[in-house]
């Protein structure tokens, strides 16, 4: 077994990225992902690569997009509002099919929202886009330093597979909560070559090659222009719907309740099924590890056999919409958001005992 | 006289792409591409060289060379080069952008490039408007100038004053060489690529950031023949925006 340490995770998040072997990281402060820019700062310079504090979130996003077309694994991360700023250079890496990460460390609210307290509010913006023009993501949604640890891995080398931006969501809670972390450097096999990176030509044999990121000239996998361009696009996205769903479930063959919930509201809603099942409620949990793409036909049979579905997020409501479609109806769908918060504020949680409370107020 | 005996005097450039020149008839951006090409070979950089354009007319020149190019959102092309420099930093990095692209909505992503002492060079094309989109203001639009967007002239009380951007680049430390250059004629022509040369110079040795203004025709969004265009470049552009160096730096300490 590798070496067990006590990190939280917005370290182990650095960690696997560097454990996935991205030398180069460009980002801007905002809490409550600065520690992770921090721990590069630090630690790229020791193994020969590069940390950069860009001057915005818009410049980051873009020394991303420009890092991606070296062909070198390159990161970034930010939270809430910096997330927002990102979406038109988001849509430009989607249209150029350039690999990279973007980490995204979720806060609560609107606009300035808390100032960097919990909040699982940048949902819609990651999973449904937030740039223009229509593309996707994938979006992986850790819950606990270990999963950052490995998805963060696992998001460098789907970035690889397929030529996308592929982002990890965490929040509050996830980012700043420590537990031992085992630091397992994960194979997940081959990826393609990158014999389209600009690096000059006198690298790659005297070929040189013209990288652009829209659809009036094609991306360098496709001949056609426009239509085309979509065809292709819209077949990437559907192999990675068939192929690349992933979930856990926890109590949930036999359970009456299904809790639905990722990332930090995962936990709590986790800890209401042991309570519940103490009590003799049969509750079960679903658990998205992907958000896109949606597990809608597993989340469907397991809703179908509950019978009932409660929706813990902390949030107006974003996930749920996503829960809701893949239900489609055949069952009622509940919803505990950030008014279900034990303590109020933006320090706040949902606890379990409270998820507990709503779940008995429905049986 | 024999074939054997025959010299070429002119030719182009290797660098040339066999993409034509996408502007309109009368406008000095394919000038300025064969400069480029020229400078770049005369360099012997062309392997590794890498050339980042903006948005507006300049989102045409990738296809028009022969090297590794990518075409950059609008105003982002300083960003998108600090990363690829900073991640293969034995390339060149050549960034191309407008005055729009670079004058108005990127202008603080460039200098905050400026500010970190970046190690590329920008070739800044002024052409007094926004060409792609039609002829509208810019910020380097002169004063009383007639645009789509300034029907009246641009008046500085409502529209401000034009960008001085060679001279506003040379004061900041990080910037090795800045200067204003032209090709109206086939001596400014030769100036201009004695300049570009020098700004390239500075990122081969490492030296800091190099900068160099072209003042460009376009015939289209000014409403003018070619001919006209080069008055106007000689009588109200210069007048507005002098020709020369404002910064020549062998050192920044």
């Amino acid at each position: 077994m590798a070496e067990k340490i006590l990190i939280d995770s917005n370290e182990a998040v650095a960690r696997g990225a560097i454990a996935a072997g991205c030398k180069y990281f460009f980002g801007y402060p905002i809490t409550p992902q600065s520690e992770i820019g921090e721990y590069m700062s630090r630690e790229l310079p020791r193994i020969g690569g590069t940390f950069l504090q860009s001057e915005s979130e818009s410049a980051s996003i873009y020394m991303l997009y420009g890092g991606a077309m070296s062909g070198e694994r390159v990161m970034t991360s930010t939270a809430g509002c910096g997330f927002a700023l990102m979406g038109e250079g988001i849509s430009y890496i989607s249209a150029a099919e350039v690999p990279c990460v973007l980490v995204d460390v979720m806060r609560m609210g609107p606009g300035i929202g808390t100032g960097g307290g919990q909040g699982q509010t940048d949902y819609r913006l990651a999973t449904k886009g937030g740039g223009h023009g229509g593309y996707h993501c994938i979006v992986l949604a850790p819950f606990s330093p270990q999963e950052c640890f490995d998805l963060v891995q696992l998001a460098f080398y789907l970035a690889d597979k397929y030529g996308m931006l592929v982002m990890v969501l965490s929040d509050f809670i996830i980012g700043r909560m420590a537990e031992p972390v085992e630091l397992r450097a994960l194979d997940f096999g081959p990826v393609p070559q990158k014999e389209w990176a600009l690096k000059g030509k006198g690298k790659k044999g005297g070929r040189h090659d013209w990288l652009f990121g829209g659809t009036s000239y094609p991306p360098r996998s496709v001949t056609e222009n426009v239509p085309g361009y979509h065809l292709h696009q819209r077949e990437k996205y559907q192999e990675i719907m068939a192929k690349e769903v992933r979930y856990e479930t926890y109590q949930a063959e036999d359970a009456e309740l299904l809790l639905v919930a990722y990332g930090s509201s995962a936990r709590m809603a986790w800890g209401a099924v042991d309570i519940g099942r103490a009590q003799g409620l049969k509750l079960g949990l679903f658990r998205p590890i992907a958000v896109w793409p949606f597990p809608n036909k597993e989340l469907k049979e397991a809703a179908s056999r509950a019978g009932k579905v409660l929706v813990v997020e902390d949030s107006i409501g974003e996930f749920v919409d996503d829960v809701e479609f893949a239900v489609l109806g055949q069952v009622p769908v509940h919803l505990l958001g950030v008014w279900g918060r034990h303590i109020p504020g933006s320090q706040g949680i949902i606890h379990p005992e409270r998820v507990l409370e709503e779940v008995k107020s429905l049986l | 006289m024999s074939a054997e005996n025959k010299v070429k005097v002119c030719a182009t450039p290797k660098l040339r792409s066999f993409v034509p020149i996408l502007h309109c008839p009368g406008c000095h951006y394919g000038i300025i591409i064969r400069l480029l090409c020229e400078n770049i070979e005369e360099l012997g950089i062309e392997d590794r060289t890498i050339l980042l354009c903006g948005v507006g007319c300049s989102f045409l020149w990738p296809v028009a060379f022969n090297l590794d190019c990518a075409a950059c959102p609008h105003g982002r092309a300083p960003a998108m080069a600090t990363a690829l420099k900073r991640i293969h930093p034995d390339t060149i990095l050549i960034t191309c952008q407008g005055d729009g692209d670079l004058g108005a909505i990127g202008l603080g992503c460039f200098m905050n490039a400026l500010s970190r002492g970046e190690k590329l060079t920008t070739i800044f094309l002024n052409n007094a408007g926004y060409g792609m989109t039609g002829g509208q203001m810019a910020p380097t639009t002169l004063l009383g100038q007639v645009t789509t967007t300034t029907p009246g002239g641009r008046d500085p009380r409502t529209s401000g004053y034009p960008l001085h951007v060679a001279e506003l680049a040379a004061v900041m430390k990080g910037v090795a060489y800045s200067a204003r250059v032209s090709v109206h004629t086939p001596a400014n022509y030769q100036r201009a690529k004695k300049a570009v040369k020098v700004a390239v110079q500075k990122q081969i040795d490492g030296i800091g950031y190099g900068f160099v203004e072209f003042l460009s025709a376009c015939p289209a969004s000014w409403r003018m023949t070619p001919r006209e265009c080069l008055a106007f470049i000689d009588e109200r552009m210069i007048a507005e925006y002098p020709l020369g160096e404002f910064k020549n730096v062998d050192r920044i300490d």
